[in-house]
């Protein structure tokens, strides 16, 4: 059986996800530290709570998370997961994880209302993403966000919606897979997404 | 592409049972809230949000128990309210599978609350429920007039029982500042009266903020749900009986939308 952890800042829903693994097949311990003896095929760094609180709670096991990232195993960064790993963000003072060169802006505030929630549409331009695979493009996925990120490389960017600017909706870079949407809240198109990310830890 | 408006079934619980109020007054039983969510989710609902109806007069804890069975067998996104005064009553609600909490007594009580919760789990989180009810006598800021009676907006709590004399309008756009990150908007004159939703009261509000606004109280068709989406600038459309009742269904509603040209996840 494919084992995952999930990291928990303790500032939110992380139970829905939990849940959403575990129907998929996957055995999922919940975490707050990385620990060396922590067998583990996958991590997943949750989307809810807030910049400046989820980045103290993982810097204070940061070489630990190092350790983990050295490993190469399968990271699943959602929503503020994904946004934690770029260099900084205007939603906090603290500096982010710095393991993907970038920044994290604002939606614009004068064309959209924030935060983006709700469903909006993929467009996959990465259409051998292991992430994607048997995932129609232009499907449908939801998000609630009010910040976005814009890496430097931007060839590392899978899919993209619109909401006033072009928004990477997700991200691959080695063994690290982003969506600023929430797959665990996507309804049968999310659970295909959460589906696969357990397949890509099984390798 | 844009943001598609959602439609999103709403379950007032009672006990542990959905039910239907008229005028925030009358309950009926509507059924099972675990069973409900499921159908409702399967059917194509894009989001749910639970009221606990009764949870703030009796100053009782929400249930916790039917979110977190909810929580582990729908995927999609579902808010709860009633009864939320503290940062833990909302962690709770979280740690059990809600993705936001809508907060409506306590954040008139406590306005601090708002930002608090904001600054832990983040604007996302938070949703802001006004009860709103007009009001014809004084005290108000912005005043509305039909058929030369004059009348402003008036935010009520405790189930809509108890007046606030807070302009509603005025308490939009502090609850945006606070750090809400989504309004939900009843109105008390047009809920449970399956007459349509009250078109004044959301423009009046959604002319003055620029976080999502949820339309809530008056929908009896899918006619009211497009009406809503061509007349105001109202994200979502929140409808109760309309579901229970089986009077239209979720697909039905979608394609007629569709039709109509609003964008909606099909």
């Amino acid at each position: 059986m494919v084992k995952i952890s999930i990291f928990d800042y303790g500032a939110g829903n992380i139970f829905s996800l939990q849940s959403s693994l575990q129907r998929n097949g996957a055995q999922v311990s919940i975490i707050n530290d990385f620990e060396e003896s922590t067998e583990v095929d996958g991590i997943v760094l949750p989307g809810v709570g807030n910049f400046d609180p989820a980045i103290i709670s993982i810097n204070k096991c940061k070489a630990g998370f190092s350790r983990f990232m050295e490993k190469n195993i399968p990271v699943l960064g959602i929503c503020l997961g994904m946004e934690m790993l770029f260099e900084k963000s205007e939603e906090g003072q603290l500096a982010g994880l710095d393991i993907i060169e970038g920044e994290v802006l604002s939606l614009p505030k004068n064309l959209v209302k924030i935060p983006h929630i709700g469903w909006n549409s993929l467009e996959i331009t990465d259409k051998k993403s292991k992430l994607f695979e048997g995932i129609p493009n232009k499907s449908w996925v939801y998000f609630v966000h009010s910040y976005y990120t814009t890496p430097k490389n931007s060839d590392i960017i899978t899919s993209r919606s619109n909401y006033g600017v072009h928004i990477p909706a997700s991200i691959e870079i080695n063994s690290i897979y982003c969506t600023q949407f929430h797959p665990e809240k996507s309804s049968t198109i999310g659970e295909k997404m959460i589906k696969n990310f357990i397949n890509i830890c099984k390798r | 592409m844009a943001v598609a408006k959602r439609i999103i079934p709403c379950l007032d619980v009672n006990k542990g049972r959905v039910v239907k109020g008229i005028n925030f007054k009358e309950l009926k039983d509507a059924g099972d809230p675990v069973k409900l969510a499921k159908q409702y989710s399967d059917e194509g609902a894009d989001e749910l949000i639970f009221l606990d109806i009764t949870a703030a007069e009796e100053h009782r804890k929400t249930m916790k128990d039917i979110v977190k069975n909810v929580a582990s067998v729908i995927n999609i996104p579902f808010t709860v309210g009633g009864g939320i005064k503290t940062l833990e009553d909302a962690r709770n609600l979280l740690l059990s599978g809600a993705d936001r909490v809508s907060i409506n007594t306590a954040a008139v009580v406590d306005p601090e609350l708002i930002q608090e919760l904001m600054c832990i789990f983040g604007k996302q989180c938070i949703v802001v429920a006004l009860d709103v009810k007009r009001n014809y006598d004084q005290g108000g800021k912005y005043f509305f007039s039909k058929d030369e009676k004059k009348y402003w907006f008036e935010i009520k709590i405790f189930g809509g029982k108890k007046s606030t004399g807070i302009d509603a309008i005025e308490w939009a756009k502090k609850v945006e500042k606070l750090g809400a990150g989504e309004i939900l908007l009843t109105s008390i004159d047009t809920d449970g009266t399956e007459n349509g939703y009250d078109i004044e009261l959301i423009n009046s509000i959604c002319d003055k903020i620029n976080i999502p606004v949820i339309a809530s109280g008056g929908c009896g068709s899918v006619d009211d749900i497009l009406k809503v989406y061509k007349k105001t600038e109202v994200d979502a459309a929140l409808a109760a009986s309309l579901f229970h009742f089986n009077k239209a269904k979720l697909k039905e509603v979608k394609k007629y939308l569709e039709k109509n040209n609003i964008l909606v996840r099909p």
